[in-house]
């Protein structure tokens, strides 16, 4: 027996190794309260949300793709000659620019370049998709309402400027059809009236094409407009922390509140493993399908050009309009005005502008001076939503126009009916959008409505005594004397089969679509007795958070 | 014909850098000669007469030499050829290839290399009154075809397929890369893909077109493409051009399915289609998984 007294164990005196470090940091950067605070952070989950992670993922992809790129890409415009024992045998004794030259070295020679180059421009025009696909789930939904439409103006100028770079990083590698683009964004600069050539001029340190233009859009494109990008998306994500996320109604959801899960560890594992997803789509697309192949295009050189010649997908809308447009050529105070002037500045222009007014243009024709932090259904705001259908079609006109030389080839139509059919379907298809849009959001409230009312539809079909048929249908909730069912809409999905209460998963919409659900009855029964109960602990488990954690 | 004599004298296709639309309008007599079916008979009579007249001697020196015995053209494949051409063809073009008005132009001075071009490519019979022969199954055999071609030019002279290699060597593929890209890429794309020119016509895919065929169609010129007399493209250069071609379809895509080589609207079909296709999937699967 010894009598050495065992000195008292403070509980929170760290034991573990990564307690102890953990201890170190803290007490020296006094971490963990804040740390704590935004792990505990909820998030809410709803797959439509995940659309803008799709976008910040491939934007890191982008950075980490790119920068090895700069290790070997030589962004000059000083002229070489192919080597005569170059890897690329049809480039062999050609002349061409260093930048194009380095392209090809990337794409033959360099370990691993060709892939990584594949994988940058897929990621590329992932990047733009994924904005494109958030900002209209944005829309849909009505997420850019007050007091959020700082996001949304954020992130325009992150489309806006995704564009801009995409466009820029395609014009590196020199190349012919590169360069035909290249060649077209000088006259659309030329055609801005009063300042255009003087821009022009600026932009490319002289006429077309000069020698500076590849080194000036390697800065922009790799450290100026990578940097704004940067800034703009830290913007567009604290203002999410600070304003917290949206979410659709539901049980205990309220303006107030914000349910979801935890930043740590649920949704820090989602959203890691969803990144390794992207990841996964972009390397495999990079390792799959060829894109961008510079090498069968060849060098740029002003006096070739290729029948064909598109620009990549995010910049087929003005390629469309340019090809929609009448030449007119519009003389005013002396100044010409180039046909060019109207599809490629002044529209994109107005595009922009009204995407970017439209928050403040809704609030002011619905009177809504309100904060809105729960999101609406789309069927629930038709002329919203009828407005985004027509917008939507209007774009697709002139996506579509923007190969419409592709579209001819391919199905044999005539050019000329391609561009007629065009301008016909960008007057007319818009405002059919609009009807088509407006009447299914209304048919879809009324659905809501009658199944609030009259239950949901069973599939059985009874025969009355008068000889009558009728469908049994099983009500939702309590029903009055009339056997009317009393629930209110309450903004969320209103289940339409049986035994489907709730609806998070999209894909419990889609099962038994195809083909009938097979369980047994007893099973079936079972089953459904169990689902709902799991249910009804989610809903329990996650109940609301005050806003103010 | 008419093309021969613009080439001849010096008319030289201001081929490089120009669009489809100028390709097309390089050649107002050959397009308006096949519309107006007046002018086309008086054109083509005055075209037929200068050209026997002026240059006929040196077109019959020239098919002598090259047509006769290089080609190893016998009377009796002439004589096979002139069966043929009066059974398939006589009902649009003449008994004595001087064209039927509305049916067919004259093919007197067109040469051996555009019967070749538009027989083997299976244009020629042609099949209705189109504003564009497509390519289709050739009628008839490569003999048979000679034969034609031996027959036509026999008649009226014109461009021969030069006979021996038709396809430089691998030190010559980038020339022909090169040259490709400014004599030919205007219309048919850099990729071989072709495109639609104006007013319902199409520049070809040149991805079934054998080497002697694009030879061919250089020589000939047909419908609004461009004539290439050796004056133009030296046959060294025509040959290069077809190391190219030839070398460049036969070659595997590095960097994984080329996806038909259409550049960025195939691009943006897969990355729409496959990559923000796969990637929704994927959310709502993990969108399923999380209620
Ligand atoms: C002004 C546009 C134009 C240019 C330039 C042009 N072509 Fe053509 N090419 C055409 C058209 C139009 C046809 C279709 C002719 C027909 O169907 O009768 C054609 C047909 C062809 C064909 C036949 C394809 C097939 O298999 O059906 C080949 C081969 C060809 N061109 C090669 C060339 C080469 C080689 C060059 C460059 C030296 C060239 N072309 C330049 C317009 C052009
Ligand atoms: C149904 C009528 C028709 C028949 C049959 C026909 N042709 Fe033609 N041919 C045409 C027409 C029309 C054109 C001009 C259109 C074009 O160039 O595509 C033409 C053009 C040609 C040309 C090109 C002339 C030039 O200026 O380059 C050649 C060569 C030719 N035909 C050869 C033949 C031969 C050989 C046959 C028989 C195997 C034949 N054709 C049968 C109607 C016909
Ligand atoms: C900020 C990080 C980035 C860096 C360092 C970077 C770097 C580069 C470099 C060096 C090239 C030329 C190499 C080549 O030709 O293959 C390139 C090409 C390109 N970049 Fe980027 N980039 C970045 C971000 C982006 C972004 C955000 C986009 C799109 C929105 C983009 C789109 C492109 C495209 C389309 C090309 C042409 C690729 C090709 O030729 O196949 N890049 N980039």
């Amino acid at each position: 027996m010894t009598t050495t007294t065992v000195p008292p164990r403070r509980s929170d005196e760290p034991r573990t190794p990564q307690g102890k470090a953990g201890k170190f940091f803290d007490d020296r950067l006094n971490l963990a309260k804040p740390l704590r605070v935004q792990l505990n952070k909820v998030f809410p989950d709803h797959w439509s949300f995940m659309m803008g992670e799709i976008a910040l993922y491939s934007f890191i992809i982008l950075l980490l793709t790119g920068t090895y790129l700069t290790f070997f890409f030589d962004p000059s415009m000083v002229e070489t000659v192919y080597p005569k024992n170059g890897t690329y045998v049809p480039m062999r004794g050609i002349t061409m620019s260093r930048a194009y030259e380095s392209t090809l070295n990337i794409t033959f020679d360099v370990r691993g370049g060709l892939v990584v180059r594949q994988i940058h421009h897929w990621a590329a025009l992932l990047f733009v998709a994924a904005m494109l696909v958030h900002m209209c789930r944005v829309f849909f939904t009505g997420a850019f309402r007050k007091p959020r439409e700082l996001n949304w103006l954020i992130g325009l100028s992150l489309i806006a400027l995704g564009i801009i770079e995409g466009f820029v990083g395609y014009s590196l590698p020199d190349d012919l059809l590169s360069g035909t683009g290249l060649r077209i964004a000088y006259s659309i600069v030329l055609s801005i009236p009063v300042v255009g050539t003087w821009l022009a001029f600026l932009v490319f340190g002289g006429p077309f094409p000069g020698d500076v233009i590849i080194g000036r859009f390697y800065i922009a494109h790799v450290l100026l407009i990578p940097g704004i990008l940067l800034l703009l998306i830290s913007a567009h994500l604290a203002l999410i922390v600070r304003q917290k996320h949206t979410e659709f109604p539901g049980p205990g959801r309220s303006e107030h509140t914000v349910s979801g899960e935890r930043v740590f560890p649920l949704y820090a594992a989602k959203a890691g493993g969803f990144f390794f997803i992207v990841f996964g789509v972009c390397a495999a697309l990079g390792g799959l399908a060829q894109i961008n192949p510079v090498w069968l295009f060849g060098p740029y050189q002003p006096a070739a050009v290729s029948s064909g010649s598109q620009p990549d997908w995010y910049m087929m809308f003005l390629d469309g309009s340019t090809r929609l447009f009448p030449s007119w050529e519009i003389r005013l105070w002396h100044h010409t005005l180039p046909p060019l002037f109207w599809p490629t500045v002044v529209l994109p222009g107005i595009l922009f502008t009204l995407a970017g007014a439209y928050p403040f243009i809704e609030a002011k024709m619905t009177n809504d001076r309100g904060k809105h932090n729960l999101l609406q259904r789309p069927r629930d705001v038709p002329v919203r939503t009828a407005l985004g259908c027509m917008a939507l079609t209007f774009y697709m006109v002139l996506f579509l126009s923007g190969g419409n030389d592709i579209i001819a080839k391919a199905f044999d139509i005539s050019l000329n009916a391609m561009t007629w059919g065009g301008r016909i379907a960008l007057l007319v298809l818009p405002p059919i959008a609009y009807l088509v849009g407006y009447r299914v959001c209304l048919g879809l409230q009324r659905h809501d409505r009658e199944v609030l009312e009259h239950g949901i539809e069973t599939g059985i079909i009874k025969m009355l005594p008068s000889g009558e048929y009728i469908e049994v249908h099983q009500p939702i909730g309590p029903t009055d004397e009339h056997g009317h069912g009393q629930l209110s809409y309450g903004g969320r999905p209103v289940p339409k089969r049986m035994n489907q209460l709730g609806a998070a998963s999209p894909l419990s919409q889609i099962r038994g679509f195809f083909y009938p659900v097979k369980e047994k009855p007893e099973i079936q029964a079972a089953l459904d007795e169990l689902e709902q109960r799991e249910h009804g602990d989610v809903e329990t488990a996650e109940g609301p958070k005050q806003l103010t954690d | 014909m008419s093309d021969d004599i613009e080439s001849e004298f010096g008319f030289e296709p201001a081929v490089s850098a120009t669009g489809a639309a100028d390709g097309a309008a390089q050649k107002p007599a050959r397009t308006s000669k096949r519309r107006g079916g007046l002018r086309r008979r008086i054109s083509a009579v005055i075209v037929l007469l200068s050209a026997l007249g002026i240059m006929g001697a040196s077109y019959a020196a020239f098919a002598g030499s090259s047509g006769a015995s290089d080609t190893g053209t016998s009377k009796d494949d002439i004589e096979a050829g002139r069966q043929l051409y009066s059974v398939s063809c006589i009902t649009c073009h003449g008994a004595n290839l001087q064209g039927i008005k509305g049916q067919g132009p004259s093919l007197v001075g067109v040469g051996s290399a555009a019967v070749y071009f538009q027989v083997s490519t299976g244009r020629m019979p042609a099949t209705g009154q189109g504003a564009y022969q497509a390519r289709k199954v050739a009628k008839f055999d490569e003999q048979e075809t000679e034969q034609i071609a031996a027959y036509v030019q026999s008649i009226g002279g014109g461009p021969t397929i030069p006979v021996g290699s038709l396809r430089g060597d691998s030190a010559t593929i980038s020339l022909g890369g090169q040259l490709f890209r400014i004599n030919c890429a205007s219309c048919h794309g850099t990729t071989f893909k072709g495109a639609p020119l104006s007013a319902g016509k199409i520049a070809p895919s040149l991805n079934e077109a054998t080497d002697k065929q694009i030879i061919a169609a250089m020589l000939s010129g047909p419908e609004s493409m461009p004539v290439f007399s050796d004056n133009q493209l030296t046959p060294a250069q025509k040959r290069a051009i077809v190391a190219y071609i030839q070398t460049i379809k036969a070659s595997k895509d590095p960097g994984g399915a080329g996806i038909d080589r259409i550049g960025p609207v195939s691009e943006a079909i897969v990355i729409w289609v496959g990559g923000v296709g796969a990637l929704m999937i994927a959310i709502l699967w993990i969108g399923a998984k999380t209620r």
